[in-house]
């Protein structure tokens, strides 16, 4: 079973703000998907499994957009 | 032999010139002195220029589309006369709302799975060239920007368009043209672009006449709210697609060659931890990052404290970006491992690089076999290393020598 953290966390992407550079996909592409536009979308709306995290918090610290972000909140 | 209009520069700060050989040779030691100083540069050269060196400033520019128009994007002795909104090459000389509209008709074909279908394909192109260099023990250099960097992009992109292949040498002299001779009079500036335009239009008459499945029959087909494209629009795209699509990605092969030939420490250890590529082809697009975009004033507006003026150019170094130490830890160092690394290679905003992914994978694949098939090299003649000029860097004439063969 997928462990997660006691705290949950959840990767939101700012559309608005995504232009497409991919990095998230290529850090993270089992949480991270892109469409045929580029943009890129949040797979599940689950909380980032603890083995996950590392590579959700790369996604977040090498989008050139700061268009990604890890919250508390699920919505 | 044609000849810059401009002299050679003594004062960067007040009287810089991006196109003079000098600038893109020491490009680093320029951007870094001037940010100390300025931050941003300006010429009276080519009708008004201006040059920011901080992150910043570079991303300020990018986003903000009110002030700075895409018209112009490549800084010329003239301004641009392709009416708006398609511009000369959209959508990179496009401005919203079209640029939307002609973004949306080119990323498709360019997007990380499309692209990715083309990896194998790529790397038989790499091992292809490093098998036709044809090394004899006693020569073992060569000019690995002449003799693999450039062809990787061009063959790939040559084949996407469906332009003729035998075209190679006359599509690079239209790059050459366009990117590097942009300090020429006016005049020859027009001229070289209605060389490129009526090449063009040659291949989409024939497109036209016999479709196949490339680019170019599929911007035929396109349409935009049920119209077919303009046929400026139709040639500027295919244009874009060959010039942007070569001459950056051949720049950031041979930077990333010329960057393991004079580390041997970084070499070593890219040949010891293979899975380190994917983070150093991102460092590498850092450092080296090619391109410096240009964007044209609006209007007359206080930017920094700068008096811009209606029709300066503005220079976007993302190079620069990249390197200011005030976004980037140890900015002017090349770690192959960094892990946290927003850089700004292919542009920041509404104008990110289409090709980008496809960049990406030739850059890796590039490296990847290079190595593989030279595990130990070194420059040649270290002062003999040319760089580009204008607004694409990287080096144009690269001798490397091989210490140790697969």
């Amino acid at each position: 079973m997928t462990k997660h953290l006691t705290t949950p966390l959840f990767l939101k992407i700012d559309k608005s703000k995504c232009q497409g550079h991919n990095r998230c996909y290529l850090i993270c592409p089992e949480l991270i998907d892109v469409d045929d536009f580029g943009m890129a979308k949040i797979i599940t709306n689950n909380a980032i499994p603890e083995n996950l995290l590392e590579k959700a918090q790369l996604a977040v610290q090498n989008c050139p957009e700061f268009a990604i972000l890890i919250t508390e909140s699920p919505d | 032999m044609t000849k810059s209009i401009y002299g050679a520069v003594s004062d960067w700060r007040n009287d810089f010139d991006h196109a003079d050989p000098a600038y893109n040779e020491n490009a680093h030691e320029i951007w870094q002195s001037l940010r100390g100083e300025c931050p941003m540069a300006h010429t009276k050269r080519y009708g008004g220029a201006w040059l920011p060196l901080s992150y910043e400033m570079i991303r300020a520019i990018a986003y903000d589309t009110e002030h700075f128009s895409s018209d112009g994007i490549i800084v010329g002795s003239d301004r641009p006369i392709v009416p708006r909104p398609i511009g000369s090459a959209p959508p990179i000389t496009s401005d919203p709302p079209f640029h939307n509209q002609a973004r949306r008709i080119l990323l498709p074909p360019f997007s990380s799975k499309r692209i990715a279908l083309l990896e194998k394909s790529i790397r038989e192109l790499c091992q292809e060239l490093l098998n036709s260099l044809d090394l004899k023990e006693s020569n073992l250099t060569f000019d690995a920007s002449n003799q693999y960097a450039r062809h990787i992009p061009l063959n790939v992109i040559v084949k996407m368009l469906g332009l003729p292949k035998g075209d190679s040498e006359l599509l690079f002299s239209f790059i050459k043209a366009i990117l590097e001779d942009v300090n020429l009079t006016p005049e020859q500036l027009v001229e070289n672009r209605n060389r490129l335009d009526s090449y063009l239009d040659i291949q989409i008459e024939d497109h036209r006449k016999n479709p196949r499945d490339d680019l170019i029959s599929y911007l035929v087909n396109t349409t935009i709210d049920g119209e077919p494209l303009d046929e400026q629009h139709i040639r500027g795209a295919i244009g874009l697609m060959f010039i942007a699509g070569v001459d950056t990605t051949w720049s950031m092969i041979g930077s990333s060659i010329w960057h393991l030939a004079s580390h041997p420490e970084d070499l070593k250890k890219l040949i010891q931890f293979p899975d380190l590529i994917d983070s150093a082809v991102e460092e590498f697009l850092r450092a080296y990052a090619p391109v410096t975009m240009a964007r044209l004033v609006k209007e007359d507006f206080d930017f920094f404290g700068h008096q811009l003026k209606k029709d300066d150019w503005v220079l976007v170094p993302y190079p620069a970006a990249n390197r200011d130490p005030a976004a980037f830890e140890n900015a002017d160092t090349v770690q192959l491992d960094r892990k946290i690394n927003r850089h700004a290679a292919f542009g920041l905003g509404i104008h990110r690089c289409i090709g980008s992914n496809l960049a990406r994978l030739e850059l890796k694949i590039a490296i990847e076999e290079f190595i593989k098939y030279f595990p130990v090299f070194e420059l040649a003649n270290p002062s003999e290393v040319k760089w580009s000029s204008g607004q694409i860097r990287g080096p144009r004439k690269l001798d490397i020598r091989i210490l140790s063969r697969q």
